[in-house]
């Protein structure tokens, strides 16, 4: 294990503390990033692609740097197509109202976040019609009963990589194959599989491909977007809001080129500096290694909660087959009061309840009580591990 | 007295940015600046060259399929 964190006291993560929630959010940063953003704010500061002095085109070739190293990562040929926005909820937010018009058919799977859900429910009032295909209660999916749901006027295809809820990888490649065969349009939430699994958006077929800076690319908050593919026109997707680009500035109208006509304003450039340091960090030590780390954790977990009495284990038992997220329920005890014990007594930090995703609950029939969640994260330890499941021992022994 | 200086005039800064390092790959050198007021009232920025180097880099723009870019001597 070369993973780079042990030699350095950057994060000020207190002695005991066990963050399991990296599913929600990573912590810590790795070192580059907090410094990538400080060196921003005081050495960078200006406003990138607004004006033509060295300290705004510095801003924008951070921003444009960070739009190549995405695209490297995700298998991708054309930066101009990556779009900056607030979060992945954003980027999907884009492409969905953007893309749909009334009677174009989508479909999706029974596993998906509410990113996804709620944008396509909002849609389905408007005239969109939505089929969701079932997944078994492990949150699987069979490609071919996506396919069966294909009608003449389906136009998209959407898909959760990895389930947030129980880890659950779902064959996005397949799919993808499926979707080109039918001439449809192929979108996949990566929330929680960037960073972790290898994503190639080119052989893949994937022609939206929503990312999340802050989760397992290791970056700040408030980064993220979607990348477009060379399938659709920047006209095939109406902006979500306009306003200055820094460019054609002689036209009260939005522009028609990629990425100006769906990123007005102002973008983020201290997040996307330290996006930017997250995505050369995580190259740096390799996707592999850090995922052999997470699987290697996330077994040891499941072989540990697995010999508990009383537990119930959620999602496919084996870390091959999964994300580093643990779904799980102790059998007599609330999920609240199990992440408020793990809290006060033990200085475990998880999420539990629904997890934004009711969908995928009902999938593996945790609705609507919902399940605990342990997110393993590149800077978990064994220890945390061996903690985290006698904490559970414990707790579960409680229980009458 | 001949011209020394041309511009590559773009769409948006991403565009420049994306032109810059392919010029600069050939081994062109340039500069971003702001976009002269007598070409575009355009705020944004351009690539600025010297003007020995507009045909290769004519030959670049058209090898990668680029539009919407045009040159202009200063």
């Amino acid at each position: 294990m070369r993973l780079d964190h042990k030699d350095n006291n950057y994060h000020n993560k207190p002695d005991g503390l066990i963050y399991l929630d990296n599913t929600a959010t990573s912590w810590p940063k790795p070192p580059g990033v907090a410094r990538a953003m400080l060196n921003y704010i005081d050495e960078v500061g200006a406003n990138p692609g607004r004006s033509g002095h060295r300290l705004s085109i510095k801003a924008a070739r951070i921003v444009y740097s960070l739009r190549e190293s995405v695209c490297s990562l995700f298998g991708f040929d054309d930066p101009m197509r990556v779009i900056f926005g607030l979060n992945i909820t954003d980027g999907i937010n884009l492409a969905l109202h953007g893309l749909l018009k009334p009677g174009d058919h989508v479909i999706t799977s029974g596993m998906e976040h509410n990113a996804v859900m709620r944008p396509l429910r909002n849609l389905e009032a408007t005239g969109v019609e939505i089929t969701t295909v079932p997944c078994s209660r492990l949150g699987m999916i069979h490609p071919e009963d996506v396919e069966k749901e294909i009608k003449q006027n389906t136009r998209l295809i959407v898909i959760n990589h990895a389930s947030n809820v129980c880890g659950t990888i779902l064959p996005i490649h397949e799919i993808g194959s499926i979707t080109r065969k039918h001439n449809l349009l192929f979108m996949v939430d990566t929330a929680q599989s960037a960073g972790v699994l290898p994503i190639h958006m080119l052989e893949d077929n994937i022609d939206l491909l929503g990312f999340t800076g802050h989760k397992s690319l290791y970056g700040p908050m408030g980064t993220g977007g979607i990348i477009i593919g060379h399938r659709i026109s920047s006209e095939d997707i109406r902006p979500m809001r306009q306003g200055g680009t820094g460019s054609r500035s002689e036209h009260e109208f939005q522009p028609s080129f990629f990425p100006d006509r769906f990123e007005s304003g102002t973008p983020n450039g201290v997040g996307l500096a330290g996006l930017l340091a997250a995505i050369e960090w995580l190259t740096d030590q390799g996707l592999e290694v850090i995922r052999a780390h997470e699987k290697m954790l996330t077994s040891k977990l499941i072989e540990g909660l697995i010999n508990i009495p009383g537990i119930d284990l959620l999602g496919p038992k084996d870390a091959e087959r999964l994300t580093a997220t643990i779904g799980f329920n102790i059998r007599g005890m609330e999920p609240s009061t199990a992440g408020l014990r793990l809290d006060e007594e033990f200085s475990i930090l998880c999420r539990v309840g629904l997890h934004c995703a009711p969908a995928a609950h009902m999938t593996i029939g945790t609705f609507p009580d919902g399940c605990i969640r342990f997110g393993i994260g590149a800077f978990s330890e064994e220890e945390d591990i061996n903690k985290a499941i006698d904490a559970i021992a414990r707790l579960a022994s409680e229980v009458k | 007295m001949s011209a020394v200086f041309a511009v590559i005039l773009v769409e948006s800064t991403s565009q420049a940015l994306h032109i810059e390092k392919l010029i600069l790959q050939q081994g062109i050198e340039s500069k971003m600046i702001p976009v002269p007021r007598h070409l575009s009232s355009d705020c944004g920025v351009c690539v600025r060259i010297n003007v020995s180097s507009i045909d290769i880099t004519r030959r670049i723009i058209a090898e990668h399929k680029l539009e919407h870019v045009t040159i202009e001597v200063l």
